[in-house]
């Protein structure tokens, strides 16, 4: 008598079980996960597969755009009308401040002069952008805007709208670049009170959390209501931007700090048209640091800017 | 042969009908257009409320055609979704492997249920794979999302009776012959 086959016919065969498939890929994206945000080897493959999506995404934004083309050349005329005026009237009040900041400005360089101080520091020229669409990933304060390096764009431009800094360039890609917000979680910004010339970091603090000054003294003097400007410490932005302003100050005894929570003049993920600040090379080199090589060896994780 | 209640052509497939086998192209078409519909740049609210097209055709797909789609696939697809993501490749890659195996372990109770009750379930494989993404990100560093977080996984179980009856439409046969 022939015995019982044992062995499965191939009809039935499926290869390996779903689990040892669930335990190849899951140890594979582990690995990628650590390559990509431990080395940060996938820059690259991430540049060209940018490159390569951007007709297709931008032909997905086609029908919103032209949405938005035939509605708006259908818009009423005295809305039209009215928009104007309005930008006139914005126009005419800024006036006297532009007029006035040409004349300060003279004041300023021929009193540096004077006195022997380094001419300020003034982004030179800047690109208007427009903003694309904002980051699918729930964990990050990003925005696209729709030039990249083809219009000059570099990595560490700060970017602005007529408010206030918005953030700064953190990608670069052909045809458009990366804005992270100054919300987001890794982003930083040294600023000055306007009132009373503290100087201090702006932390951002992540999705649908207020920004805050951290390492703040509780007897720092800061206000609710304070305006804080960029202090041009970090050589992205130039000094004097409107950043935010404080909106409480909360000094508790146990605490080693101030908490200083702070809400953002410009709109951050609002303002549909940005301007990218190009950064001007007038920035000194940074001074060898005692201490550097020290801390070099040490290892120490800064929160530096990507 | 048994008469069941009326389910209206728009519906999904009685225990009683027999089912075309799915046209292996149909499958990729039906991936391909869930990973446009999740890359279609979008702002504000609707970026806050859009619900994971790819997951959900992949949970459809690996619990009715488990033989063509099922961990390794969702772990390509999960990878192009992280690319046209720009965000950290192999998170979404391995959320989907999971939501794959998921599906393999409960494919065979899942059938037995009304399709509302089917979503139920649904529901938690998807937040299970929204998790997971937050777990991946929270040890990368990241601070915790807002609670809103979860509303495109739960808003996705919602759709999932509307995409289990147009994934299903090719394969029911024609209502003349189904006459007969």
């Amino acid at each position: 008598m022939r015995p019982i086959p044992v062995y499965t016919p191939a009809f039935f065969n499926r290869g390996p079980s779903p689990l040892a498939r669930l335990a190849f890929f899951g140890v594979l994206s582990l690995a990628l996960l650590f390559a990509d945000t431990r080395y940060r080897y996938l820059e690259n493959v991430r540049q060209v597969v940018v490159a390569v999506l951007y007709p297709v995404q931008r032909g997905l934004q086609m029908p919103g755009v032209a949405f938005a083309y035939v509605t708006g050349y259908f818009g009423s005329k005295r809305e039209l009308a009215d928009e104007n005026s309005m930008l006139k009237q914005e126009l005419v009040a800024r006036g006297p401040a532009t007029q006035g900041f040409a004349r300060a400005q003279d004041e300023n360089a021929r009193l540096r002069a004077l006195l022997d101080m380094r001419t300020q520091y003034y982004a030179a020229t800047s690109t208007a952008v427009q903003v694309l669409y904002s980051s699918r990933d729930p964990f990050a304060q990003k925005l696209f805007v729709d030039k990249g390096s083809n219009a000059g764009i570099v990595a560490g431009a700060g970017v602005v709208d007529e408010n206030g800094v918005v953030g700064q360039v953190t990608r670069v890609f052909p045809f458009m670049a990366e804005v992270t917000l100054i919300t987001d979680r890794d982003q930083a910004v040294p600023v000055q009170v306007e009132r009373s010339a503290v100087r201090s970091v702006l932390f951002g603090n992540g999705t649908g959390r207020a920004p805050e000054l951290r390492f703040t003294s509780p007897s720092a003097d800061l206000r609710i209501g304070d305006r804080l400007l960029t202090s041009g410490l970090d050589g992205t932005y130039p000094p004097g931007l409107a950043v935010a302003e404080i909106v409480d100050v909360v000094r508790d005894s146990g605490q080693m700090f101030a908490r200083i929570v702070c809400k953002p003049l410009a709109g951050i993920d609002q303002s549909e048209y940005l301007l990218v600040l190009w950064p001007s090379a007038a920035m000194p080199p940074r001074p060898e640091e005692p201490g550097a090589a020290e801390a070099a060896k040490k290892g120490g994780r800064g929160r530096g800017r990507r | 042969m048994r008469v069941l209640p009326s389910v209206g052509s728009f519906g999904p497939a009685s225990h009683d009908e027999i089912l075309r086998p799915a046209k292996p192209w149909f499958i990729l078409l039906s991936l391909l257009l869930a990973l446009v519909a999740n890359l279609v740049p979008v702002s504000g609210t609707a970026l806050a409320l859009r619900p994971d097209f790819l997951a959900l055709v992949l949970l459809y797909w690996c619990i009715q055609q488990p033989r063509f789609v099922g961990v390794g696939t969702a772990w390509v697809f999960g990878l192009l979704m992280d690319v046209g993501d720009a965000t950290v490749f192999g998170q979404h890659a391995l959320a989907y492997a999971v939501l794959a195996y998921g599906a393999e372990y409960f494919r065979r109770r899942v059938l037995r249920f009304p399709l509302w009750q089917q979503a139920v379930q649904v529901a938690v494989l998807l937040v299970l794979c929204a998790l997971l993404v937050l777990l991946v990100r929270f040890v990368g560093g990241s601070t915790l999302p807002h609670w809103t977080y979860l509303e495109p996984p739960l808003i996705g179980a919602l759709l999932w009776p509307l995409v289990s009856v147009l994934l299903q439409t090719p394969q029911r046969p024609s209502r003349s012959r189904s006459r007969n």
